[in-house]
Formats: structure tokens, C-alpha cells, sequence
């Protein structure tokens, strides 16, 4: 595609930027996150006219429908999952342009008639539209549809942009994410594709960022010098509901660390980039990732814990068990529990461990990343009946209240010098107005305006693979006994409190 | 949960109302922090929010529809919102606080508490009403000013007590005062324009049209726009003018008056552009109803009010038309207060200049 003549002087000023007229095309139409967020999100976008100024959605799926059924379902999707009811002449209008068509990911004729249906859409609008394919299938279907895209010659445009969207899971481990990356990149250039990892979508994650950057105040203590340890958690205080089928295979390595803990970690650590833009910020994140040493077979058993819940009672409801729970072998191995020691080997960060766990059905859900200080190096008062001097310690809280701790040592009123910690809060929810558009709705968008800084670029899904790797190696060549288990509503299982080094505990959920 | 107490001075407060009868400020602003202790106290999820003064002057016998529209704004309400009603005949202070929040918290999560005062003042105290507000603003927060109904001296007094001032340009029935008016706040504060905050779907639609390569090239070549508009909203269109005429760098000239509306010209890089307003007496809502861009290589773009967002109308040089709906819910004049709140946290470069071209066009 031809570069703009000239920078567009009317843009100045606009908080919403013109979108190029866009055909995005849903594989994976009549799924759950189609329906739950995909769906909903374009409404939300359509409702604050965020929307390109022409917009056509086309849906493919392996079920039959005729394009009203397929309205008819949007609608109801719409109207049962949007973050704000709809308005029906807005949802009407956004419906006009939708089409389905049903087809195996295999299977030929469809891509012909997706081909024929975006290029009538072109010609009734006498504009070529630019393409977003929105890959939201099961994972084993990515391969299929890139190649057959590709076969199709649906990959490329020379009057337009194409770009592919991929869901996550991208790959099981490493070798599946890199034949994944190859099979890709054959049909598609690296700056077409947009692998998502929702959890960069959203504004909390994205607030880790302004925190680093848009404050100097913690630049000088961002460091080895001044850091004892770091400890991300990623918990959840429920069970995996009805998602057996993927969770089983998946467990919580793969499913929380490998994307959403390793991102924020890279977050945590990265080197300020030079600008935003999408390959500076992820130039740096990928620094991180290489920093960190992947494990060796034989230390997998030290860095790396896991666990399974067995049944107790979370926020006072009695639950099952993991292997009790529907669609789970009773001899399953799969963890719902992980906690990790790493470590990154670079100047600012050499020596200071990074604990990150996650887990189902703990005490409380919460999402935090707690920088823990050193202590200061000399006291020159009495602690005598006083809880003490404690480290400083530094809380990014993700969620369910985001927001920012400082915990201080502050004197108790009284004759003598007793110390007891203190914490200084912030609350996003409390100086910010907005409400918080749903994630989907920002990468979305994003995608449809080709900017990728949210989106994993194929080194950094390469780079988080080759840390996550070794360790599901690693406990694969491990007998093959019951894993450690923790009972549900608790912290986590005992084994975890091992990794926690030089006198340092977990942070209480 | 609402737990009444009446103070010794006979205050009535209570964990979410608060009022006094011949009050004083520090009366006031003492009640506000009792009534966060109390909450707090009721609940520790409780917690203020902190994003936003907004100070309001009305008439009192208005006060009840004003509160409306701030009922209205939707999720953008001010955290503390200080309403003075003006009350003819009136020589002390009556208040009412209270501190509400939306939800009530689940376990384990934050419910945001915003506050509001109410305050009924007389005549005599508009001269020097910054003395009665200023102690019950948060300090270092954004204060943003709102006086619909006029109140010069109240606004002359609370000014320097707000670093941005909420307006609506389309209020004054002289086109020409009220962009003088604005441009006179405009060199104390930061003015936020509700007749500007109408135009911004229109505004981001044009520009949107003109982005694409083809037709990015023809912003050189516009040679015609009609802005149609309700018929108390030629302000809107002079200010949507105002844009185009900043943006592309045109030198406008002052609009005659024709038939209701206005016409004139301004001088553009390549050619002259005929420009003309409309009022529209369909038009129920205040803003535009419509534009029309012409270009003088036979293109054109109309856009219009439409059911879910704005019709857009091209006609390209061959005389191939095409329609499409540009979509985008109505936000009504709730929804525009509600932006003008949030605005206030944010800078828009470009008004500044589209009001100057804009006064220039009634000069």
C-alpha cells in the first residue's frame, strides 16, 4: 500500500484517530469469546464511534447459518455481554454490515466465497477496505486457516492492509510456538501479524508503564542496589469451572505464566524504551526475557513448584477438589498451582530473585506485583516494644482494586521510638473518571490501526516459550506420583514457601 | 445505611447527609470531613474520590434542573461538586452535603465515594463568593467552573480559583458576544465549550474522510462548506468553520447575514471557500444538524444526523454517489455535561485557534 501524500492536518487535537475502512473477519464466529467479548467489544466501539468510518464484519465458523440467524445471535450476544446497553438503532446499524459464512477451516470453498464476500464489499463501497482476519478458534486451527489465507492469496493486498490476529494459545511449548511462527510467517510479513495476549490490553497493565516512566522518583531505587526480591501473583479463588477440557492440558505454566506473569514481569523490569512505539517497547521487553536464564533439567526441581487443589472451603462455600471436579481424569498431573524462583542476570537486576505464582481456588483473587526493598543498614534507635523496622515495600496492585502501596516504617505516638509500618495507598478508582474500556476493545482497535505495541512480537513469543520450556520438561521426567496438593481456600501448597529465599516469606493473600 | 446526628449547634448530619441553616464555610468543610470519617467508619471500602472540582452558580429557582443534567453525566462525575444557588433576597448561607457512591463495595473491593454541596447564597455574596468556596475545593485537585445562567461576578470571583471554566457558547443569543465573552475566559482559564464538545463526532468524521490518500489531497481543494444547525446553535457553526479554517490555514472574513443564517468567504491556499450557514428549524437538539464540504475538483461529503450515528453522503468526480452510516450513539446533553467534566482533566490544542478564525468570521 501506496504511503499517505501528507499528514492529515485535521487530525490534530482528536482523541479518536481516523481508522482506515476495515473488513474484519471472525474465524471462530459462533464461540464463546466471540460472543462474550469480541462481539460486545465492537459495539462498545461502534457506540462511542471508534469504529473505522466503514466497517464490515464477516463471521466464519464451521457451523451452518444463514447471515440473519447469525445477526440474530450477535444481537443476543451483544445485548447479554456489552458493558453498556445497547442502543438499538446504533446495534441495528452495525448489524447491517454483517455477514456469515460457514465453513471448515480446511475447506476451500469457503475461503473462496470469504474471498468473493470482501471483495463485493469493496465494490458495493467503491473503497478497497483494509483486511483483519480475527483468528478466535481452537489453537490447533491457527496453522489451518493461516496457510489456507495464504493459499487463497487472501494474505496480501496490493491496495490494501492485512493483517491476521492470532488468539492465545500461541504454541503448547516451544517447538509447537515456533513451527507455529513458521508456518505464519510464510503466508504473512511479521508487521501483518498481531499475537494477542489480552491481559496487555488492559489499562492496569498498561498503568505499570506510566508508573516506571512518568515518575522519577523511582528510577534511583529501581535496582539491585535497592531491591531485595520481587514477587508477582496471578491468583484466582475459584476453580476451573467448566473448562476441563482445555485446563487439563494447559495447567496454570502455561496458561498464566507463559503470557500474562511474564509480561508483567517484563514490564517490571524492562529498560525505559527510547519512544512507545511498538518495536522500541518491545526491543526492551525482550532484553528481559534473555536476561533470564531458562532452567536446566536438574534445577527445574528448585526453582519451580507446583501443586493441585484438593477440596476445602473458599469464601465460605465448600468446593470440590481438582481431581473431583467434571471432565478431569482422576489421575490427572496437571497442576492448578505454580510458583517460580527466576532470576535476571542483567546490571540492574543481577541477584534479585523474582517469585511468581499463580493459582486456582486460593484464599483471594488478587493480582499484584510486590517490590520488596532492602532494610536499611543501620538502625540508630530502639525497637523495644515495637513490631519493628520492616523493609519498605512497594505494591502494584492489577487487580480488584488497582492501585499503588508504599508500606513505610512510622513512629508509634508515645515517649519512646517504637516503629510499626505504615502504608501509604493509591486507588485508581478514586482520581480517575472513566470507566475502563474492556481490553478487547482497545486491541481490537489497535489491530485495525496496525499498532502493535500491545501485541507479542515472534521473538518475545520465542524468547517467554524458551523459559517455560525447560520446566515443562522437566517436571514431564519426573516420576510420576501425585503432585503436592494445598486445600482449596488456602495459600498455596507448603512446598512453595521453599523457594523463598534469604528469610523472606510470600506476601499473604 | 444513613445514621442521623444532631450537633450541639444544631447541625444535622448523618453518615451520608449533612445540612446547616445560617451556616459558615468552615462549618461546611468540617462537615465534609466528618462525613468521610463516617463513612469510612461505617465501611473502610468506602474511599473518596479525588479527580475534580467542580464548582457550580445557578439560580436557585433553576437549581433543580441544572442538578438533572449533573445526575446525567453518567460515569463522569466530579468528585466534589460545590452547587451555589443564587437566591434573590438572601443574606446568609444554608448547605447541604452529602457523600454518595454508586455501588456499595463487595468484599475485598473499593466502592468510590463523590461528594456534593449545596449552597444557597444571596446577591451580596457573589462579589467575594471565592471566600465562601475556597475552603471547600480539594486542595491540588483541578477546580472546573460552571455558571449557565450568568453570574459575571461570581465568575469574575471564583476565577481565580479555577484553572478551567465550563461553558456553552451557544447560551448567548449574540454570536459575536458570546465568542467574545469566551475568548475574555479563554485568557484567564482553560475554556471548555459544550458547543465545541457537541461538534467533536462531526469533527473527527471530516477528518476521518479526508484520510484516506485520495482524498487527503483534496483538503487543498475544498471550495465549499455548509454547516447546518439548530437555529440557537450559529455559534457551533462558526466554530466548526472555525476548525477548518485553522487547520487548513484559510484567512476567513466576516459573515454577512442572509435569510437566517450567514455566508462569506475565506481565503484558502489555493482557492476561495464559499462558506455558509444554515439554521435548520427540524434540528431539536442543539449543535449541528449538518455539513456539506464541496470540493473544486467535483468531490463532496455531506453528513447528517442519522438513526445510530451520522449519514454520510460522497459524491466522487465522476458523479458516482455513495451512502453509508457512520456509526456512533447520541450522547444528549447529559452525555455532552459528562464530557465537558472529563474534558477538564484534558487539553484540546486546536479550540483556541478554531474560536480565534471563528471571531474573526462575526468581526
Amino acid at each position: 500500500m501506496a504511503t499517505a501524500v501528507q499528514e492529515n492536518p485535521l487530525t490534530k487535537g482528536l482523541e479518536r484517530l481516523p481508522v482506515h475502512p476495515t473488513t474484519l473477519v471472525i474465524f471462530g464466529a459462533t464461540g464463546d469469546l466471540a460472543h462474550r467479548k469480541l462481539l460486545p467489544a465492537l459495539y462498545n466501539l461502534a457506540h462511542e464511534g471508534a469504529l473505522p468510518e466503514r466497517f464490515n464484519l464477516i463471521g466464519f465458523s464451521r457451523s451452518e447459518h444463514e447471515h440473519e440467524d447469525y445477526k440474530a445471535m450477535a444481537r443476543e450476544s451483544i445485548e447479554r455481554f456489552s458493558r453498556r446497553s445497547p442502543k438499538p438503532e446504533v446495534l441495528d446499524a452495525l448489524l447491517e454490515h454483517v455477514k456469515y459464512i460457514p465453513g471448515n477451516f480446511d475447506d476451500a470453498a469457503g475461503y473462496e466465497q470469504l474471498s468473493k464476500q470482501i471483495e463485493a464489499f469493496d465494490e458495493q463501497a467503491g473503497v478497497t477496505f483494509n483486511r483483519v482476519f480475527y483468528l478466535s478458534t481452537a489453537p490447533e486451527f491457527f496453522p489451518v486457516i493461516v496457510q489456507a489465507l495464504g493459499e487463497h492469496k487472501l494474505n496480501r493486498h496490493k491496495d490494501a492492509e492485512v493483517r491476521v490476529v492470532i488468539e492465545k494459545p500461541f504454541g503448547t511449548d516451544l517447538e509447537s510456538a515456533r513451527e507455529l511462527n513458521r508456518i505464519v510467517l510464510r503466508s504473512f510479513r511479521e508487521q501483518q501479524v498481531f499475537r494477542i495476549d489480552h491481559y496487555l490490553g488492559k489499562e492496569t497493565v498498561q498503568n505499570m508503564m506510566a508508573f516506571r516512566f512518568a515518575n522519577a522518583m523511582f528510577e534511583p531505587v529501581w535496582n539491585r542496589n535497592y531491591i531485595d526480591h520481587v514477587q508477582i501473583t496471578a491468583a484466582e479463588d475459584i476453580g476451573i469451572g467448566t473448562r476441563a477440557g482445555y485446563y487439563d492440558h494447559a495447567g496454570a505454566l502455561r496458561d498464566l505464566v507463559q503470557n500474562h506473569i511474564l509480561q508483567l514481569l517484563t514490564l517490571l523490569c524492562m529498560e525505559p524504551p527510547v519512544s512507545f512505539t511498538a518495536d522500541e517497547v518491545r526491543d526492551e521487553k525482550v532484553k528481559v526475557l534473555h536476561a533470564i536464564q531458562p532452567p536446566r533439567a536438574e534445577d527445574v526441581a528448585e526453582i519451580a513448584v507446583r501443586g493441585q487443589y484438593t477440596s476445602g472451603v473458599v469464601g465460605g462455600e465448600q468446593v470440590r477438589g481438582y481431581l473431583e471436579e467434571d471432565g478431569v481424569p482422576a489421575d490427572s498431573r496437571t497442576e492448578t498451582y505454580v510458583a517460580l524462583r527466576l532470576k535476571v542476570s542483567n546490571w540492574r537486576w543481577a541477584g534479585v530473585p523474582i517469585y511468581l505464582r499463580t493459582g486456582k481456588c486460593l484464599a483471594r483473587k488478587v493480582t499484584e506485583i510486590a517490590v520488596t526493598l532492602k532494610p536499611v543498614p543501620h538502625l540508630a534507635f530502639q525497637q523495644e516494644g515495637s513490631v519493628g523496622v520492616q523493609p519498605n515495600q512497594l505494591v502494584l496492585t492489577v487487580q480488584p482494586n488497582e492501585g499503588v502501596s508504599l508500606s513505610l516504617g512510622a513512629k508509634i505516638p508515645g515517649a519512646t521510638m517504637r516503629i510499626r509500618p505504615v502504608n501509604m495507598e493509591f486507588q485508581y478508582g478514586t482520581s480517575f473518571m472513566s470507566e475502563s474500556p474492556e481490553a478487547y476493545e482497545r486491541l481490537i482497535l489497535d489491530a485495525m490501526r496496525g499498532e502493535a505495541t500491545l501485541f507479542t512480537r515472534n521473538d518475545e513469543v520465542d524468547a517467554l516459550w524458551s523459559i517455560i520450556d525447560p520446566i515443562l520438561k522437566g517436571w514431564a521426567s519426573q516420576d510420576g506420583g501425585p503432585l503436592p496438593q494445598y486445600e482449596a481456600g488456602s495459600q498455596g501448597p507448603e512446598e512453595a514457601d521453599r523457594l523463598v529465599e534469604g528469610g523472606a516469606h510470600w506476601r499473604a493473600l | 445505611m444513613s445514621e442521623d446526628h444532631t450537633s450541639a449547634n444544631g447541625d444535622h448530619t448523618s453518615a451520608n447527609h449533612w445540612s446547616a441553616q445560617d451556616t459558615t464555610p468552615g462549618a461546611i468543610e468540617a462537615a465534609l470531613r466528618e462525613l468521610i470519617r463516617q463513612r469510612h467508619a461505617e465501611n473502610d471500602s468506602f474511599a473518596p474520590a479525588r479527580v475534580l472540582n467542580l464548582v457550580v452558580v445557578v439560580d436557585r429557582e433553576w437549581r433543580g434542573e441544572v442538578e438533572n443534567r449533573l445526575d446525567q453525566v453518567g460515569r463522569y462525575h466530579p468528585s466534589r461538586t460545590i452547587v451555589c444557588a443564587v437566591d434573590p433576597g438572601r443574606t446568609t448561607l444554608d448547605a447541604w452535603a452529602t457523600m454518595t457512591a454508586d455501588v456499595e463495595p463487595r468484599p475485598g473491593e473499593l466502592a468510590v465515594c463523590r461528594e456534593r454541596v449545596e449552597i444557597d447564597v444571596g446577591p451580596q455574596h457573589l462579589a467575594h463568593l471565592d471566600t465562601i468556596v475556597d475552603p471547600l475545593v480539594v486542595t491540588d485537585l483541578a477546580t472546573l467552573l460552571w455558571a449557565p445562567h450568568g453570574h459575571a461576578e461570581a465568575v469574575d470571583s471564583l476565577v481565580r480559583l479555577a484553572q478551567i471554566m465550563l461553558l456553552d457558547s451557544v447560551d448567548e443569543p449574540e454570536i459575536a458576544d458570546a465568542l467574545a465573552r469566551v475568548a475574555e475566559l479563554a485568557e484567564k482559564a482553560y475554556v471548555v465549550d459544550l458547543a465545541w464538545l457537541r461538534s467533536t463526532p462531526w469533527r473527527e468524521r471530516v477528518a476521518a474522510t479526508f484520510d484516506p490518500e485520495p482524498w487527503r489531497a483534496e483538503l487543498a481543494r475544498i471550495s465549499g462548506v455548509t454547516a447546518r444547525h439548530h437555529p440557537d446553535s450559529g455559534a457551533a457553526g462558526l466554530l466548526f468553520f472555525g476548525w477548518l479554517a485553522a487547520r487548513l490555514g484559510w484567512q476567513p472574513s466576516a459573515l454577512v447575514a442572509s435569510g437566517g443564517g450567514m455566508h462569506g468567504k475565506a481565503r484558502g491556499r489555493r482557492q476561495e471557500v464559499a462558506l455558509k450557514l444554515e439554521p435548520d428549524p427540524q434540528q431539536m437538539v442543539r449543535g449541528l444538524a449538518g455539513v456539506s464540504i464541496d470540493t473544486a475538483s467535483g468531490m463532496s461529503i455531506a453528513l447528517d444526523r442519522a438513526p445510530g450515528g451520522l449519514r454520510a453522503t460522497r459524491r466522487a468526480r465522476d458523479g458516482s454517489e455513495s451512502t453509508w452510516t457512520l456509526l456512533g450513539a447520541s450522547r444528549g446533553e447529559g452525555g455532552i455535561l459528562g464530557e465537558g467534566v472529563r474534558q477538564a482533566l484534558l487539553r484540546d490544542p486546536t479550540y483556541r485557534p478554531a474560536l480565534d478564525a471563528a471571531r474573526a468570521m462575526v468581526a
